[in-house]
């Protein structure tokens, strides 16, 4: 009996167990690929006007509460102003004119959220192409992120989109 | 080239497959493992390994992180020895975890690791490892992985049986390996008084901080191995020693000259109660106490006095049981209720009684005393003898179904051996000559079990030769059957002396992912860019810094001088998972600093030449990462060069 050809299918058989006990486990991530060329068809109408996270509907803003864009201003210091200027391209883009480009619900889930972002909205996706950084996770509330998007309307000059 | 039998075929095909060195390849026959050894240990890529083990890394000063089945590195924590690759013990905030009572001490011999313990079983709270070198004890916390504290032991040389933690982490210990005079003096080595010293050092259930509590003046044995009691013998420790000749030379044949030595079994509670009684004396041996602060700064104390009892001012603190010989373990299974010992050159593991310990000591059943502390005879307190263990037993333990596995290093194998018959029931080889062996678990009420890893001592033809020096062995083996399988090989560092185990769950959700900023108190942290500044202070320069992805701030630094010192206080400001940034500066007689997200951590640079120097980060952060640089300026020592740099208030715009 040629011991040699059993042995490697035995080997094999083993193998082929042991892997497929472990996939079963994770199944969804064998069609990880397939879904990520899809990504875009998946996201809401919503998610593609106001971003992928946790802010799930639209953020009416009134009239500006200058207390909050104060404690925003804070925020922007410690967790945002060593990469975004208002005026100019630094590490990210420049930020005084964001809440004239996108909507209130974009950019806090754009904070709140970077790195679904980056994966799998069109526009953050396009941004890490164009600025080659991920943006980090900052690990900001959305309290503080509330107060950052109304400081950063105090920085617009143009009127914010909703 | 056909295998004469089918079993190493299978495992040889299915190892060679996983490896992708080609179907049936021969030569790679392991010796002695299970036919689906492969399956057993292979997690497949992105999954996790089902336990944490924690390995001592032996002479590299290191404890070092696998996940079991599989035998992957998953980290090395830094403990006594510096370590470049983290900047332990080069960074200002890490240096003083090195200081002791003979000022920096940069390296150790780690030995024997300890989880922290909440009734019997470990909490994953903590690691604590011992160095035996000069004698420390140091704290790792388990949601960082890096070490909080060290503790020097005084009066003791080679801190040796220690840390053995107590059932809910009320001690960890240390016992002297080296006798020596004690308290320390200028005698003859052949004609002075030796002495022993086993120390109590209390853990505080609340933070771990160590505080020496209490020592214990013993005759001056070789004390090598210890555990605490558990369960019924809780509030009780069991010692062992060798060299009771007291041999001062050639120890190898001198110190093998009885038939037995001695258990030391240590009535903690008693000794507690003695302290409290004010009987111990005060003695005046400094040690260094290092401990990380809310600040991330390792600072250290040096205290100056000790408590010490002895046999005179705490009568029937300790116990010695007679046990054959020269024994190394002094193991308690999960009950508490056996001692076992490891009597490396004695022909049988004797196995003591607690309760019939007790017993004796109410009988007053003793064989004299050795300086005032009661020798208990063997028969009253032995239990059991396990007959034909294989040559140089050692160490053993535990896995909770009635069977102790004890490791035998001159014959190089382990055997499994029953709680209730003492009759060995399996042994297997050990490829080669194992010292400790670990089951998860193994040392608590309820052993994990499931798995046995053993530490190999020699490594001969294991693996891929690598010039004089081989790689260290463990081996992996199955002991949820009968029969104990070999699966895995696999390679460590440092020669392990012992490792302790837990299953993930109890601390894989508890780690750390990044400090938070809003909570760094070092002193020299900065929040912000605009925050940024470097300030003269004569010959001192402090550079406050940031690091984010992707670029330093100050990167320009104009007018230093040759011979200052330049301490770059570099705060990562990052707040995200798994995004370190390192810093390097050519030219610095110092390592690289790693920085976790949120923390501080300074490099302290002394300038040699005049001229322009870069500075980079060395852990790659991301697409611009080779963009991460920047440049100083070093002028003449009294050159007019203003001090000047971009960011903050900085002059360079």
């Amino acid at each position: 009996m040629d011991v040699r050809k059993e042995a490697c299918g035995l080997g094999l058989a083993a193998l082929m167990l042991a892997m497929g006990a472990w996939s079963c486990g994770r199944g969804s991530e064998e069609e990880g690929d397939a879904e990520e060329s899809h990504e875009e068809q998946t996201l809401s109408a919503f998610e593609l006007e106001h971003g992928i996270g946790p802010v799930k509907e639209k953020v009416e803003l009134g009239a500006l509460d200058p207390a909050l864009a104060d404690r925003g201003k804070a925020a922007f210091q410690t967790k945002c102003s060593m990469c975004h200027k208002m005026d100019t391209t630094y590490v990210g883009p420049p930020l005084g004119e964001v809440t004239v480009r996108r909507t209130p619900a974009f950019i806090m889930n754009m904070i709140l959220n970077p790195q679904e972002m980056v994966e799998r909205h069109p526009v953050a996706k396009q941004l890490l192409a164009e600025r080659m950084t991920f943006m980090p996770n900052q690990q900001v509330t959305p309290e503080e992120a509330r107060a950052l998007l109304e400081y950063l309307r105090t920085q617009a000059g143009g009127a914010p989109r909703q | 080239m056909l295998h004469s039998s089918s079993r190493p075929g299978v495992v040889g095909l299915a190892l060679g497959f996983l490896a992708g060195l080609g179907a049936c390849a021969p030569g790679g026959a392991p010796i002695g493992a299970a036919g689906d050894a492969a399956a057993r240990v292979y997690v497949a890529p992105g999954q996790h390994d089902e336990i944490y083990a924690f390995l001592s890394g032996g002479y590299s000063g290191n404890v070092v992180v696998y996940g079991l089945p599989s035998g992957r590195l998953l980290q090395q924590i830094a403990v006594f020895s510096q370590y470049p690759e983290k900047g332990y013990g080069y960074s200002e905030q890490t240096k003083g975890m090195l200081a002791t009572s003979y000022g920096f001490v940069p390296w150790d011999d780690v030995h024997h690791p300890q989880l922290s313990m909440t009734d019997g079983m470990a909490d994953g709270r903590w690691l604590f490892v011992n160095g035996n070198n000069t004698p420390r004890i140091a704290r790792i916390d388990l949601t960082r992985f890096e070490t909080e504290e060290i503790i020097e032991v005084p009066n003791t040389a080679g801190g040796h049986g220690s840390p053995y933690i107590t059932e809910n982490s009320e001690y960890v210990v240390s016992a002297t390996r080296f006798a020596i005079p004690t308290p320390q003096a200028d005698v003859s080595i052949r004609e002075g008084v030796f002495g022993g010293m086993i120390s109590f050092i209390k853990v505080d259930p609340a933070n771990g901080h160590m505080q020496l509590a209490f020592q214990l003046h013993v005759p001056g044995y070789n004390y090598d191995l210890s555990r605490a009691g558990r369960g019924v013998s809780h509030g009780w420790s069991f010692f062992s020693t060798y060299n009771t000749e007291q041999a001062r030379t050639l120890l190898e044949a001198n110190a093998s000259q009885r038939d037995k030595d001695y258990i030391a079994a240590v009535n903690w509670r008693r000794a507690e109660q003695c302290v409290a009684e004010g009987k111990a004396e005060e003695w005046k041996t400094p040690y260094a106490h290092n401990l990380v602060g809310e600040d991330d700064v390792a600072r250290t104390e040096m205290i100056r006095t000790q408590k010490v009892l002895n046999a005179k001012s705490c009568p029937e603190v300790m116990f010695y049981l007679p046990t054959p010989k020269s024994p190394h373990g002094a193991d308690l299974d999960p009950t508490g209720e056996f001692i076992v010992g490891g009597g490396k050159l004695a022909t049988v593991i004797p196995v003591h009684s607690f309760s019939k310990m007790l017993k004796a000591i109410e009988a007053k059943d003793f064989d004299g005393d050795v300086d005032g502390f009661p020798v208990i005879k063997y028969e009253a307190t032995i239990a059991g003898e396990v007959e034909n263990p294989g040559l140089g037993p050692l160490h053993t333990e535990f896995d909770g179904n009635g069977f102790a596995y004890t490791s035998v290093f001159i014959s190089s194998e382990i055997v499994k051996w029953s709680l209730e018959t003492f009759k060995v029931v399996d042994r297997i080889p050990t490829y080669y000559s194992i010292g400790h062996l670990l089951i998860p678990g193994g040392d608590t009420k309820k052993p994990y079990g499931k798995y046995m890893v053993a530490m190999n001592k020699i490594t001969k033809d294991r693996y891929l030769p690598t010039g004089p020096e081989l790689t260290q062995s463990a081996q992996l083996y199955d002991i949820s059957g009968n029969k104990m399988k070999l699966l895995l090989d696999f390679p460590t560092t440092g020669e392990p002396h012992y490792a302790q185990a837990l299953p993930a769950s109890v601390i894989k959700d508890k780690q750390l992912k990044a400090y938070a900023l809003a909570e760094n108190r070092d002193p020299y942290v900065t929040r912000t860019e605009q925050d940024v500044k470097v300030t003269r202070q004569g010959g001192k320069v402090h550079v406050n810094m940031t690091a984010i992805r992707s670029h330093f701030l100050p990167d320009n630094i104009e007018g230093l001088q040759v011979g200052d010192s330049v301490f770059f206080h570099v705060t990562n400001l990052e707040q995200d998972w798994d995004v370190p940034h390192g810093f390097a500066m050519l030219g610095a007689q110092n390592a690289e600093l790693l920085i976790m997200p949120g923390q501080t951590r300074t490099l302290v640079w002394v300038p040699q030449r005049a001229g322009i120097f870069p500075f980079y980060c060395t852990d790659f952060c991301s697409a611009l990462h080779q963009e991460m640089q920047g440049y100083v300026r070093v002028s003449p020592k009294g050159s007019g060069v203003p001090l000047a740099w971009n960011g903050g208030s900085g002059t360079i715009k």
